[in-house]
């Protein structure tokens, strides 16, 4: 199980994956918006998504969990 | 035994070191002898050595467990201090602290770098009085390494712990080579950790490689063994001056990486799209000439010696691609130490800004950011090295004043075409302007609105505008930035200024 969490505070811009979906090491699977600067969140373990924890629009702050893979 | 024997005899057990099952305990871990470390290290090996008979009246204290002397790196003269942990773990004694104190100031009078080789569990409670609250007991070693900072480049290759009050020699140092799996630093064990405040945690966890590398920040360079972390050093020095009375020898100029993209298409239309500052960075300066510090510490700022047209330069970059840039406690942090390290030693800077700002919200503040930047924007200040500012493509707020921004008299700010330079980016301002009129707005004419409003922000801060007003010295392709700063740091070369004079100004650490 490997836990994706926000590097920074901001918002949620974007999702890229859906529950089930496999995905590469260093694969983009959220796009934070903070300070007007689009963040991309990579991945450091391959896997299959098993849950999403944040959509578009919510706030996050800094090390919130974002996606689950296992 | 003849008296040529008895001399033999004494010589060849000191330089044996401590008992066979140390050595053979370290050789496990990877962990060459202290004398092997050595002659990796310099060109042949301890040239001088002192007090290599220290102690020599105990049984099992060979050296007392620190080799001591001068030897050549590079062709260039240096002090080293080395601890042996196949002695008593590499403890300090009496003697041990003395022979470290006797070549610090032979590093001194000398004006050569000098080189620590860590490797020591601290202080041998048994001979405290001896070697701990005296003139000359410990807190000397850091009294000299305060005094020598900045006079001659100091580096800790720490090699295994540096325990307790031994940790400050790392934190005295220019620059901090750790070995993972090894190296380790702290003042409480975790031991003492477990017995004062309950805490259970490894060593790896608490002090490694890897955490002070990534984390703390105490460690600036992470090698995966001995060798790579002697290399690390070997290289790193050829960057640097014997002292602070002379520049770095300049090398033969390389041409830039050829592969890859051009600036142009390296930095992309959309200001808020994240790119790879290493890339830029690539062609810019000489190929393969980048040794970077604290690469895993607060890694939306880069920092770096390279050479440009075979002279070095210090890069202080944003690395748009790590938290899209943002200035943090940590990335001000990282800079402050940096620049000063580079301006003690009369190596030129240069600035690639693509900036947000500074980061906000209420956990930076508690965490000082203010204080932090103010460390930052300070240094930048002081230093007086030529500064070269290039805004790559948006410097916001604070973040325009930390990257050396027109009031900061660096030699010149250069502009690429694409530029923004503002309190805050268009969106922003737009909105703190005219939140309450967008808000009365009735919902079809507020996009209408904001666009407008949007266009006239972007042509007030147009960067032919700032150009005009002589706020940018000049405004240049991107991909003539490499010819633009050869020519600029020749020109810039004979700047030999003072800041102001003072005793010294009030830190706002």
């Amino acid at each position: 199980m490997h836990e994706v969490r926000a590097t920074m505070a901001g918002s949620v811009w974007r999702v890229e994956v859906k529950v089930g979906d496999t995905v590469e090491i260093d694969q983009e699977v959220v796009v934070i918006e903070s300070m007007k600067m689009e963040i991309p969140i990579l991945t450091e373990k391959a896997g299959r998504i098993k849950a999403l924890h944040v959509a578009a629009g919510d706030f996050i702050d800094e090390g919130d969990l974002l996606v689950t893979i296992e | 035994m003849t008296f040529r024997d008895v001399f033999q005899n004494r010589v060849d057990k000191i330089k044996q070191g401590g008992q066979e099952k140390y050595h053979e305990s370290n050789k496990s871990k990877g962990k060459l002898f202290v004398r092997e470390r050595l002659q990796l290290l310099l060109d042949d090996g301890v040239d001088v050595e002192d007090a290599f008979f220290a102690n020599c009246m105990a049984e099992d204290l060979p050296a007392d467990g620190v080799v001591t002397g001068i030897g050549k790196i590079n062709g260039q003269t240096v002090c080293v201090m080395a601890n042996d942990s196949t002695v008593k773990a590499g403890s300090w004694g009496k003697r041990t602290v003395e022979k470290i104190l006797r070549i610090q100031e032979t590093a001194i009078k000398l004006e050569v770098p000098f080189i620590y080789l860590v490797d020591s569990a601290g202080a041998r409670i048994t001979d405290q009085i001896e070697m701990f609250p005296n003139r000359r007991g410990a807190g000397r070693i850091f009294y000299n390494q305060i005094k020598m900072s900045g006079r001659v480049p100091q580096v800790c290759l720490l090699f295994g712990p540096s325990a307790a009050g031994g940790a400050y020699i790392p934190a005295f140092c220019d620059v901090v080579i750790m070995v993972e799996g090894n190296a380790s630093m702290y003042l409480g064990s975790p031991r003492m950790a477990e017995k004062v405040i309950g805490e259970k945690v490894s060593l790896e966890e608490m002090g490694g490689a890897k955490m002070h590398c990534s984390v703390s920040g105490v460690g600036d360079v992470l090698a995966n063994n001995e060798q790579e972390a002697i290399s690390y050093a070997q290289h790193y020095l050829s960057y640097f001056p014997a002292n602070f009375r002379g520049k770095a020898p300049a090398q033969a100029s390389k041409a830039v990486k050829a592969s890859g993209r051009t600036i142009r298409e390296i930095i992309p239309e959309s200001p808020n799209t994240p790119f790879n500052m290493y890339a830029l960075i690539d062609k810019v300066i000489d190929e393969n000439s980048f040794c970077e510090i604290k690469k895993y510490f607060a890694q939306e700022l880069i920092t770096g010696l390279a050479r440009i047209d075979g002279k070095v330069i210090g890069i202080i970059a944003n690395q748009p691609l790590v938290k899209g840039g943002v200035l943090f406690t940590d990335s001000a942090d990282k800079a402050a130490k940096f620049i000063q390290l580079c301006d003690a030693f009369h190596i030129p800077l240069l600035f690639l800004t693509d900036v947000p700002g500074f980061m906000i919200g209420t956990k930076v503040e508690r965490q000082g950011i203010i204080r932090h930047g103010a460390k930052m924007l300070s240094a930048m200040t002081e230093a007086t090295v030529p500064k070269i500012s290039v805004i790559v493509r948006k410097a916001y707020g604070a973040g325009l004043y930390a990257m050396a921004g027109p009031a900061f008299e660096p030699d010149c700010v250069l502009a690429f075409p694409n530029a923004q330079i503002a309190v805050m980016g268009p969106e922003a301002a737009v909105n703190a302007v005219y939140a309450n009129r967008i808000a009365a707005l009735p919902e079809d004419e507020r996009i209408r609105f904001i666009e407008e409003k949007h266009r006239e922000y972007q042509e007030e801060i147009d960067i032919y505008r700032l150009a005009s007003e002589m706020i940018v010295d000049d405004i240049i392709d991107p991909d003539q930035l490499r010819e633009q700063l050869v020519k600029r740091y020749a020109a810039y070369e004979m700047k030999n200024i003072t800041f102001t004079e003072r005793k010294h100004g009030v830190y706002p650490v």
